[in-house]
Order: structure tokens, then sequence, then C-alpha cells
């Protein structure tokens, strides 16, 4: 599978076009779709429309821009004008959304073309896609696994070479968890460095939306397109998009890297192993690491599944069987809308709805989710401390490899423990990035997460360039 | 107004609901406009759709925040809340209002009688949908099915809440009355009450005297000032009965039936909703700057208080009939007319009347009438070349075709002062008419001159200066022609 | 906090959240929903009177958009995207009680 930034320049000097790169992704979707499940939808008509369309201006010697003619895949939880979106939910089947998120248009005015949108865990609540109401996706490493979640279908489609770059969600891991879990690149940027208008929420003060892709490089190219300050969104930074793409090569000499305890005490020793590896590979490139200990992360578990359902409870009320999606009948109003959220929701939806509505309700908001506003602040404390004393924090992304259908989704707290490692910085509002690094059992690979302060992407990508180069993989 | 006897009390805490003037809706750019065709200014924020996200409207801000400066409040830093319940009106079953943190709090209100309301809080939120129901004659009881409108659904509130500083119904309602002239001074609000555009609940207890305060209802559906102050006495007595006969007043949401005059049970409080308030994580927090506050303190017009003082101190003891007249100008804010006739001269009287009366009755032209043009009319009224009927009549085609001159319509119409040789004459004939009257007015009885004023009137339609009728009649009584 | 979830509290969020459990159900989530809580008892555990609550990650402060009126969405794709729709309007079985 070429790059996206090949793909770019070749359709920009007409050495391809437009038109082929879509069909050769379109052919790989109709070729492992089926098995994978990694598709809810696939916009032919209007995917061809859109590769002719920057065809056509490139002949009449028009920039077509730096995703020209790259076919991108998008998570189903974000709004494309007339394109169904569901969420992977029953209870949005059948939307087509009335506009665009801002993503979207950015994605399309750089030149890409959305081929169509992928499966998740149920309103992104899930690190399997075992939550989906249409079917959890399979991994395409190994199909016998979960390709991780929530974004687990952005994450496949990159994996099995169905485009080059795609788009996910991450609320507290859901882009870096897949990543990892299918040897991937995929980064959270800073909480209000990508426009949240238009991502359908499910946890607002959590949620960041961000790339996948197999290179440093085009997760730096996909995040400078669809990075900076949206008017649409009141917690959108006020910056314009940072320069990234300039910065991968930067390097890493001279840094501080702070090796965290709390990040990858408890994974696989095959985990553990790549995590210090990545650490020497930093510091052949010329990297102080310091051995660091954060208690306060690990509070960020129980903190964030209080947040986050918190939020959710009251994200997802608006699914009422009103205006839009699924009804399901009813002898009054209340029975109406009880009725289309009973039938509409899956099993984990409801969970988290009731234990946010509950963390919320009279009696317990201080116990619950007042004292996890108050953890989130320790958290931030504690990495605004370790920023002071490194540049960089490297950890594990996941405690594993990928795993086999059925092993977690039976227990949510062992599902919920699977996202210990990524949870802290989205409480923090801080970027990190996970980057494949070294293999696990079954030669699965594993990736390691490399954190920031706020506004730090350009030198995460440049110390995960650094590990991509190491690992040997470019 | 009913008074409570026994030495109850009422004590009474008004919330009023007012829209604001705003173009667009409060989190969105949807047009905020009263009358549109149902969902037709709506968009995927107000519409609450999966992914839409608000972002606060300025002018909102800006409105409260002069809501807040005339009622004197504190102008402190806010949040914005979400009050989640399940509701079909409201597009994402939750509503986006201030909690714990309002923009304003901690303010008062004079009333003309001289009496202090406190307000405990002005704070912003969206206003809801409105639904329309199908079957059980439209009401909501009994309806088959309802349809719903989201025009008015983000439409900007700023919620005005009292202190239960009340004791009396007519105070209810002169606090409603000032605090709706305030909201329309401030350019915050059009005040019309029958467009829904404000709102009033009220909280009604009673007490003895002293007493700690008892437990209260509160009243919904008040759709006028005149509702509010049968609803606030009919509540009151309901309340004393229930407690003289030995019952208890429960906690609850009553209805105030207009057409019964009769309050009835909405809903009972025990079953409390659980609100589930927390701060909006799609909004960030609001903290006008001191350059901002400062600036809208600035501008701020004066409020009715200060105005109705103006006008009040133009007239040496004005009677009720003359303070009902400035209410009214107030009301209107047309007094720039009064202040310009004064300043060339005129009588404030004179001025107030005619613009209580004859602009008031035609405010659709107002925009017409110059007050360069009406202090010439007073003036012209005044100095007796018009009669009060003629004045009215050339403010009258003022009003209707604009002009700035009106000499020529006075002169046009062909009203020219009667010569005095004229009115004497008719004066005269009149007395020889009425020998009895004259008989009356000439022992002293002052008040058989508007007898003959209006004598005068009828017979040279209303040509007559009623001053100069005055007059002769006084030259006459005193002899100065004995014929 | 160390009392445990009761079936009742979870009955009663579930009203709360309109949402209708089967018995089985309601054992479940509240053995699940327990587990969770009692997870979150590191946390219940300590004393952070003197910590400032933090609701969202940076301190941004007035976000505002200019009052401009925007063109609103179509009334007939709106609608048609409605599970009911009559007279231009969104269509609902009735309405037991007043809005609170």
């Amino acid at each position: 599978m070429k790059s996206a930034q090949t793909i770019a320049n070749d359709v920009r000097d007409g050495s391809s076009s437009a038109v082929a790169e879509l069909q050769r992704s379109l052919a790989r979707i109709a070729e492992r779709n089926d098995e994978l499940n990694v598709f809810l939808y696939v916009d032919v008509e209007g995917a061809t429309a859109a590769a002719s369309a920057i065809d056509e201006r490139r002949s009449r010697g028009e920039d077509v821009g730096p995703l020209a003619g790259v076919p991108i895949a998008l998570k189903d939880n974000l709004c494309q004008i007339g394109i169904p979106t569901t969420c992977s939910s029953k209870i949005l089947e059948g939307w087509r959304p009335p506009y665009s998120a801002t993503i979207v248009d950015r994605l399309i005015a750089a030149g890409a073309v959305p081929v169509g949108k992928t499966n998740l865990d149920e309103f992104a609540m899930g690190s399997s896609t075992e939550n989906s109401a249409f079917g959890p996706t399979r991994n395409p490493l190994d199909p016998s696994r979960v390709p991780g979640g929530s974004s687990g279908g952005s994450a496949a489609a990159v994996a099995a070479d169905m485009t080059s770059i795609s788009i996910g969600s991450d609320t507290g891991g859901s882009i870096r968890q897949p990543a990892a879990l299918c040897g991937l690149v995929g980064m959270k940027p800073t909480y209000g460095l990508v426009s949240r208008y238009g991502l359908i929420a499910f946890s607002s003060s959590l949620d960041q939306i961000g790339p996948f892709a197999k290179t440093v490089g085009d997760a730096a190219l996909l995040l400078e397109v669809i990075a900076g300050h949206d008017p649409l969104d009141a917690t959108s930074l006020p910056e314009p998009a940072p320069s990234l793409v300039a910065h991968v090569n930067d390097g890493m000499a001279g840094k501080r890297v702070g090796l965290v305890r709390e990040l990858y005490e408890g994974a696989d020793e095959s985990v553990v192993a790549s995590v210090r590896a990545a650490a020497e590979a930093l510091r052949e490139a010329g990297c102080e690491i310091v051995e660091l200990s954060i208690p306060e992360l690990r509070l960020g578990l129980s903190a964030y599944y209080l947040i986050a359902p918190a939020e959710a409870s009251s994200n997802l009320a608006r699914y009422d069987g009103v205006r839009f999606g699924r009804r399901v009948d009813g002898e009054d109003v209340t029975a109406m809308m009880e009725a289309t959220r009973t039938a509409g929701f899956g099993a984990e939806v409801k969970r988290r709805i009731m234990l946010g509505t509950y963390a919320l309700s009279a009696g317990y908001y201080d116990a619950y989710y007042g004292q996890a506003l108050k953890v989130r602040t320790l958290t931030i404390q504690a990495f605004a401390r370790a920023y002071a004393q490194v540049d960089l924090l490297l950890g594990a992304t996941t405690p594993g490899v990928a795993f086999k259908f059925g092993e977690k989704s039976n227990d949510p707290m062992a599902m919920y423990l699977n996202d210990v490692f990524t949870i802290p910085t989205n409480l923090a509002g801080d970027p990190a990035v996970s980057v494949p690094f070294g293999r696990g059992e079954e030669n699965l690979p594993i990736g390691v997460q490399l954190l920031g302060p706020p506004r730090s992407e350009a030198q995460l990508f440049a110390a995960a360039r650094v590990l991509e180069i190491a690992d040997g993989r470019a | 107004m009913t008074t409570l006897t026994n030495g109850w009390e009422i004590v009474v805490g008004l919330e009023v609901h007012t829209e604001l003037l705003t173009h667009s809706k409060l989190f969105c750019g949807c047009e905020n406009h009263f009358g549109s065709e149902p969902n037709t200014n709506v968009c995927p924020v107000c519409l609450g759709l999966p992914g839409s996200l608000p972002v606060l409207n300025e002018q909102a801000v800006e409105l409260a925040m002069r809501i807040g400066m005339a009622l004197h409040c504190t102008i402190a830093p806010s949040t914005f809340h979400r009050k989640n319940y399940f509701y079909p009106d409201q597009s994402k079953d939750y509503q986006i209002s201030q909690y714990d943190l309002p923009i304003n709090s901690n303010g008062y209100l004079d009333l003309p009688d001289g009496s202090r309301v406190g307000i405990e809080r002005a704070h912003m939120e969206e206003d809801t949908g409105k639904t329309t129901h199908l079957g059980g004659s439209g009401r909501l009881a009994g309806a088959d099915r309802s349809l719903v409108d989201y025009n008015r659904c983000g439409v900007p509130l700023v919620e005005i809440v009292s202190a239960p500083d009340i004791r009396s119904s007519a105070q209810a309602r002169a606090y409603a009355a000032e605090l709706r002239g305030i909201l329309i001074a401030t350019g915050a609000s059009d005040g019309r009450m029958e467009e829904g555009s404000m709102r009033i609940d009220a909280n009604v207890s009673v007490r003895q005297a002293n007493a700690p305060y008892g437990t209260r209802c509160e009243i919904k559906n008040l759709n006028s000032l005149r509702s509010l102050q049968r609803a606030i006495d009919y509540e009151a007595l309901r309340q004393v009965e229930l407690l003289e006969e030995g019952g208890t007043v429960r906690q609850e949401t009553r209805h105030w039936d207009e057409d019964r005059g009769e309050t009835s049970t909405l809903r009972v409080k025990e079953d409390a909703e659980d609100y589930r308030y927390f701060r909006d994580p799609d909004l960030v927090d609001l903290a006008p700057s001191q350059q901002w506050q400062d600036a809208v303190r600035a501008a701020l017009p004066a409020m009715p208080a200060e105005r109705r003082a103006a006008l009040i101190a133009t007239i040496t003891q004005p009677s009720d009939a003359q303070r009902d007249a400035i209410e009214v100008v107030i009301d209107l804010g047309l007094e720039h007319y009064v202040h310009s006739a004064v300043a060339a001269g005129a009588d404030a009287a004179t001025a107030i009347s005619r613009v209580a009366n004859e602009i008031a009755a035609d405010l659709e032209h107002v925009a017409n009438l110059s007050p360069a043009a009406f202090s010439a009319t007073v003036l012209m009224e005044q100095s007796g070349a018009l009669s009060a009927t003629q004045a009215k009549t050339v403010l009258g085609e003022l009003l209707e075709h604009g002009g700035d001159n009106p000499q020529a319509i006075a002169a046009a119409k062909g009203f020219e002062q009667l010569s005095a040789d004229s009115l004497g004459a008719t004066v005269a004939s009149l007395i020889d008419a009425h020998p009895d009257e004259w008989g009356r007015y000439r022992e002293g009885d002052d008040k058989l001159a508007q007898f003959f004023i209006g004598q005068v009137m009828k017979s040279t339609k209303g040509q007559a200066n009623g001053k100069a009728v005055i007059a002769e009649l006084q030259a006459r009584r005193q002899g100065r022609s004995q014929d | 906090m160390s009392s445990p979830l009761q079936r009742e509290d979870v009955a009663r969020v579930a009203r709360l959240a309109r949402l209708t459990l089967t018995e089985a159900e309601l054992d479940l989530f509240t053995s699940q929903l327990g587990q969770v809580l009692e997870h979150a008892n590191d946390m219940s555990a300590l004393n952070l009177d003197d910590v400032e609550p933090t609701a969202h990650p940076f301190g941004l402060i007035n976000v505002f958009r200019r009052d401009v009126v925007r063109p609103s969405l179509d009334r007939d794709v709106l609608l048609s995207q409605a599970p009911d729709a009559e007279s231009g309007r969104f269509a609902v079985p009735r309405i037991l009680g007043e809005a609170p």
C-alpha cells in the first residue's frame, strides 16, 4: 500500500489519478470487508464523483490539496451530509445527517476522498468493537482477534490496506489502543486542537478526533489538515493548525524523556520489554531517559469511568425517538421514549448511561462525579510537574497484544482495565501517540505510547519517527 | 386587591422569564423570531442533532448584563450547566442554563411606591420549543397526540428571580410592571406578555406576621399583569382557608385558569425531578472583562424610575390623572416629546396630556412626528392660536402625513382663531339663553365656567379656545360690558 | 462509598434514564455497576477538600459567536428524518404531564 503522502504526490504530479487510487481502495474493500466487517457503509457513488472532480480540477491546473486523491475512512461517529451515520447503534439506524463535521469539510477541501464509514463500539464505548450493533470488526492481522476499539474499524481499514489513512476518535484510548493492536501510528491530539463539531459526542470534555496511519509522516500530514481553530466548537483552541510534517525529522537529540512506571507496570512481559527497548532507542537517538513515578495516574481509571459515563448519560438523552433515528411506539410520550431507548441501545451503552446517571444523581454527585473532577485536577497537576522535569513521557499503550473475541467482553471491569495506560492523557487534555515498536505473542504488534504536554504534537511525532526508524519500518 | 384577615400575610417571590431581543438564538445562528412557520428557524444545534455544538451569542450576554446592571446586580464570572430532564419540547433532553454561578446576582428593584424588592439572580438560559395538542380540545389533558415546533427552542432567555420580599398582589403587579418597563428600557426585551416574550411564575405562601415562611406553591400560566394579581389573591385565600381549617399547604406547582379564576394542582413537588445538573462540557466559562462591563454600563439608557421622576418634576403637585398620563408616556418611551416641548417653553401638563393621548393613540405613525413640530403645536395651543380640539386635529395630521409646519396645517384646515368680537357675541348669546347658569356663575360658582365652555365649543364646533372663553366670562362677571 | 449499590438504586436510575430493565438485567447491572463503584473507592477515600474540580482540561473563557443570523435547515429535509411528522411539526404520542 502506498502512503498517503505518496498517493497525494502521484495524483498531484499526474503519475496517478484520484479515480485510480479510489478504485484500488474500493477493490481492496470489496475483497476483505465481508470477512473483516470494517466498513458499515461504502459511498461508491459519492467517492467516485469526488475523485473524478479532483482529477478534473488537476487537469485544469488547479492545486488539488495536500491530500489530493487520498481515499480516507471515517469512523461512523462523524457526520457527513447525506451519508448514513449510525455510531454502530440501532437507535441511529437509517439516519442521514443534514450537515457535515468540520473535519469532513476540511478533508474534502484538502483533496481527500472519503470512501465510507467504519465500524466502532456503539457510541464509541468499548475497546474491541464487540459492542457494535452491527457485529464486531476483525483484526486484519489475525481475524480471530479484536482490532481494539472503539475506533476498531478505522484501524482495521488501514491495517487491511483498504485506505492509507483514517480518522478515529479517542475518549479514553479509542485511537491509541486499536493503533497498538493493529500495528499503526495513532494519535490523540491536544484537547481542542481538532474541532469536535460533527463528532457525535460520547464524553464531550474527553473526546478528541485524531489520525490513524501506517507511517508517522502520514499521521502528521493528516493531523495538520484537520487541526486548527473552528468557530463552531467553543472548546476549540484559538490558534491555527500547527506545522507538523515539517518537524517529523527533527530528531530527539538533547531531549529528556520520562519512563513512567505507572504507564507500563502490570503489562505483559513482551510489552514491558518493548517499552524498555523504545527507551533504549530514544537514548541512542540522543535523549536522556529519566525513570519516573507518577502515582496519581493510578486514580485515572476510576475518575474516567465516572466522568465519561456522566457526560454520556446527558449526551445520549437526545436519542428519544422524537426528532430523528429510530422510534419504538408507546402509549404516551414517556413510554415511547423508554421503549425507543430500551430497544435502541446495546448493553454497554445502557451500562454507562446508568452509571453516569447514578454518578450525577442527587446525593451521589459529590462522592462520585465531584470527586472524579478533583482527581482530574490531580492528574493535570501531576503531569505538569512531570513536564517541568522532562520533555515527553514514555509508556505502554495497552497491557497486551490484540486479544481474542469474547476474552473480556463478559467482564466490563476487565475490559475497562484495558484502558488504564491511555486514560490519564484524556483526563489531562494532553496529546499522546501510539507507535508500533516490537512484537509480542504470535508475532502480534505492540504499541508504545509517547505522551507530551499540551500542544506538543510536533515533538511527539518527531519522537515517534525516531522509534519508527529504530523499529526498522522506515 | 384582597386583604387577608386574622393577621395573615402574603409572601410572594416572582420568577420572570424574558426572551432577549437578539437577532439570532442563544447558541446558534437561527433567527430569533416570533411567528415564523413551524420548524423553519432550526438547525443542527437548536434541534439537538447528534454531533452539533453550542457557541454562545455575544449579544445575549450583553443584554443579560444590561438587565443585571439595571437591577443593581453584581456581575460575576459564570458557567453554564445542563439541567437534565426528558421532555419533547426540549431538543437535547437537557436545558442549558446557569446554575450555581449566574451572571447576575444580588440586586434590587425599587418600586414607584418607594418599596424595594430584592433580586436574587438574573441568569441566562435557553427557551424550549412549543407543543400543540391534537384532540382533547387542544389542551394537554385529554389530547391524543402532540406536535412540536422547535422555532423557539434555543431562543435566549434571562430568568429574573426576586427575593420573597413581595407582600401583596398589588405590589407583585407593580413589581412586574416596573420590571417590564426596565426590560423594555434596556432594549433587552419587548416585554410582550401576550406573545410570551415575558412570562411570570409566582411563588406564593402565607404566614402569620413575623412567623417563618409558610410552604409555598408555584403558580404558572400567568399571561398578564391582571392574571398575576388575581392568581396571587386567589391562591393566598386558598392557603389561608386551608390552614384555618387545620389543613396544611402542600408544596406543588399550580396552574392558573383565567376563565375560572382559580388555581389547580399541576404537579406535586414530592416527586421532585432529579435534574442532575453539571457543567456543560461543550461551553467554556463566561467572565466579561471590566472593559466590556464598563462599556455596557456607560451605554445604559435612563431607567423608568429616573425618567418618571424627571417628568413628575415638570409638574407641581401632579394629579392622579397626570401621574397616570406620565406612566403612559414612560411606558411608551415617548418622553422626548415632552422634554422637547418644555424646552421650547410649553406647559408640561399640556404636552404630557397630548403625548399620553394623541400620540399614544397612533403609535404606528409616531416616526412621522418630529419633536419640533409637536412642540410648535403645543405652543400654538397654549397661546390660544389653536383650540384643544384643533391642536389634536393638527397632531393627527402631523402623525399621519409628517411635516414640520403645524401653522400651515392649521391654516389649510381653516383653523383661525375666533376673533374676540365673534367670541364675545357668542358668549353674550349663550348668557341670554341660559340665565340661571349665568346667575349662579355670577354669584361665584366657578364650576359653571365649564358649562359655558362646553356650550361655546358646541356652537363654534370646537374652534374656540377654552382659556379665551374663561377670560371673556370673567370679564363679563367683573362688569366690563354690562349690557 | 462503602455502601454497595442496591437493586432499587438501579431501578430508580433506570427510570431517570428512560430505560426499561428486565429483572435479570437489574441483577446484572446491580452487580456490574457495583464493581465499578467499588473500584472508585480508591478515589472516594481520598481527602480532596482542598482540590478544585476540573470540568474542562483548559481554562478557556469568553468564547462567543457574533449575533448574526445564519441560514436554517430545510424543513422538508429535517422532517424526512423524523419518525413521525404532521403539519410541519414533529409528532409524538400524548404527553401525560406538563414540563417541569
